[in-house]
């Protein structure tokens, strides 16, 4: 397995141009091939244990999708990677050198890493266009922030998303007045001009329609590669048209890890998830 | 050149620049006219006309800063009163020290250090009796105190009604220390008596005339401004936070640094219009920072509508016009008057005033075709 190869897909980001290496996203080192490194996480608020010794990590370039019931700590693990709980015990690496238990939320972000939240969590009094223009990735920082001015290469860029994800009609739409599924594309196209490294979804096609859903997992598909992806879904034919490897998690820590078939078929994961 | 235009664009259309052009030849140039006419003339504007103006010209400026850190960043401050009242305090420092032995003892110190058998001025004293001194002290004063009271609260992520209780207990806990004689600020009388600014006296027309023309152009500043602020990608980020801040946050924008910068700028102009404020209604006191006084603040800004810098300016002037009409011909429903404003206004106009225009303009369009 290269890892150089990986690392130019890497370089090549979504619009094309080198995403590696800038500012604050530089000091990402991949070079043994994971992105993302959880060991021996633990969380528990008031006693409930959320995460209990969670072990996992992913792959420069993978789609892993992550299974599991209700309160099985799916979005637990997504709230210490991206710094909104720090765990109790346990480490959490991007690369081999960025510790997400020492970073805001903000600097995570910056870091590469992009989430969706569960219910679609857009700017609703703002554009379409807007939406974009905030996300993007820039200096973000007051001072900067205050003087910024849209470059024609920069439209463009929000331009050709917005053809991406099929919102180019809407680009001077109010956000809150898209359809739930059109909710859903915008805040993946958010998460995109973000130019992240790694990306977690979580339940990213709640409230799609099927064809909605089928054009979800072809943009993911050809986001992978490029892109490190962690889906969390319970749309298991979701899950199973996109779906390489996958964690199952039960009770805070990971059940059974592997190709799709495989997890399909241990007799744990049936007795506690797929079967009910 | 080109991009100079293209800022003025992005500010205002032609008619907005139109009506704001026509504002500032009403304030800048029509009402100091009228006011310096000769009292027997036809377009004379009395005094008290001109000060209960130049008063609420101040208020409307208030209300601009409120509605920067309310209407656009989300956060609801019932402490503004303070930052106003500090910029009047440093400004009436100056203005007790321009009165010089012209006080009822005639001593160089103000008579109520007098009064206290106080010998010297107190080391916060030092330097006020030189204008720019106090000018830097009204930008100063607020503004660091904003910083660091911001500071604290934006990093711990204090927010909603907590942050609001926090800072209308800032502005009690405030005015309780300004009532203490000790304090050296005049305790409950504050500073009063004022005779003269930069020398000139202060009680002649044209001087009130030339602190209104300020105070008027101060607004007419503060509007461009805050337009320019809420115009940029900063505004839009200040929106986003109060509409998603935990998204504003994943899209990695340090979401307290914005906070900060928003609200210590509030602060600072509140002390300028405090500082405008003082000289024109000749008292500044510690019952400027109760907290009634700031939560008719919100009250303004609610009524004119949040999230549009004309509303809150539209909103000072509606109920302060409203309240100088009912303190003189029902003084006693004046309170209970502004309550049902308030919650009239919540209940029916929820985007205050201008909101409801807003509203009115689509309908009115569709009805002419």
């Amino acid at each position: 397995m290269s890892t150089i190869a990986f690392t130019s897909a890497l370089d090549g980001g979504p619009s094309g141009e080198a995403a590696f290496g800038r500012v604050s996203s530089g000091g990402l080192d991949t070079t043994h091939g994971a992105i993302l490194y959880l060991e021996n996480i633990s969380v528990s608020f008031d006693g409930f244990q959320a995460l209990k010794d969670l072990s996992l990590s992913i792959d420069v370039g993978e789609l892993r999708c992550v299974i599991g019931p209700n309160g099985a700590g799916k979005t637990t693990m997504m709230d210490v990677i991206t710094g909104k709980t720090r765990p109790d015990a346990g480490s959490a690496f991007f690369g081999q050198t960025i510790d997400l238990t020492r970073l805001s939320e903000a600097e995570i972000a910056q870091a590469g890493i992009g989430r969706k939240f569960q219910k679609p969590t857009i700017f609703e009094q703002h554009s379409v266009f807007e939406n974009l223009e905030l996300a993007m990735k820039a200096d973000k920082r007051v001072r900067k922030t205050l003087f910024a001015r849209l470059a024609s290469a920069e439209r463009d860029r929000i331009a050709a998303m917005l053809g991406r994800v099929r919102l180019a009609d809407s680009a001077d739409r109010l956000a809150g007045l898209l359809s739930h599924g059109q909710k859903q594309w915008l805040e993946i196209a958010m998460l995109l001009m973000q130019e992240p490294k790694l990306l977690l979804l979580d339940e990213p096609v709640a409230g799609m329609s099927d064809d909605e859903t089928e054009r979800t997992a072809e943009l993911f598909l050809s986001l992978a590669g490029k892109h490190s992806l962690v889906v969390v879904e319970h749309d298991m034919a979701f899950v199973e048209s996109i779906a390489r490897k996958v964690t199952v998690l039960h009770e805070g820590s990971v059940l059974a890890e592997g190709p799709h078939e495989q997890v399909q078929n241990d007799p744990r994961v049936i007795e506690v998830y797929l079967g009910r | 050149m080109g991009s100079a235009a293209s800022a003025l664009d992005r500010l205002y259309g032609p008619r907005g620049w139109a009506g704001l052009g026509a504002v500032a030849l009403a304030l800048l140039v029509l009402v100091p006219l009228a006011a310096l006419a000769p009292a027997g003339s036809a377009f004379h504007l009395s005094q008290y006309w001109v000060s209960l103006g130049g008063k609420i010209v101040c208020y409307a400026i208030v209300a601009l800063a409120m509605d920067l850190v309310w209407g656009y960043a989300g956060i609801l401050s019932l402490g503004h009163g303070l930052f106003f009242a500090l910029g009047g305090y440093a400004m009436g420092m100056y203005l007790m020290r321009q009165i010089g032995l012209d006080g009822v003892y005639h001593s160089p110190l103000p008579d109520f250090m007098v009064f206290l058998d106080w010998k010297a001025y107190p080391w916060y004293w030092s330097l006020t009796q030189h204008f720019w001194y106090a000018a830097a002290l009204v930008v100063l004063v607020p503004g660091l105190l904003a910083l660091v009271f911001g500071w604290f609260a934006f990093r711990s992520r204090i927010k909603g009604v907590y942050f609001s209780i926090i800072t209308q207990a800032l502005t009690f806990a405030a005015m309780l220390l300004f009532f203490r004689n000790e304090t050296g600020f005049g305790g409950n009388n504050g500073f009063t008596d004022f005779k003269r600014i930069l020398g000139i006296p202060i009680a002649t027309p044209q001087m009130r005339v030339a602190l209104f023309a300020l105070s008027a152009a101060a607004l007419i500043g503060t509007l461009l401004l805050g337009r320019w602020l809420v115009t940029s990608k900063l505004g839009r980020v200040l929106a986003a936070i109060r509409d998603a801040e935990q998204r504003v946050m994943f899209c990695g924008y340090n979401t307290a640094h914005y906070k900060l910068f928003v609200w210590t700028l509030s602060a600072v102009l509140c002390g300028i219009a405090g500082a405008l404020y003082v000289p024109q209604v000749g008292i500044i006191n510690p019952s400027e920072m109760s907290p009634a006084n700031s939560i008719e603040v919100a009250i303004w800004v609610a009524v004119g509508g949040r999230g549009s810098l004309v509303g809150a300016a539209l909103g000072a002037l509606l109920v302060n016009g409203a309240k100088s009409f009912f303190t003189q011909e029902f003084p006693d429903y004046w309170l209970y008057f502004l309550g049902l404003l308030f919650v009239l206004s919540t209940l029916f106009l929820p985007q205050g005033v201008v909101g409801a225009l807003r509203r009115l303009r689509p309908q009115a369009a569709r009805a002419r075709s």
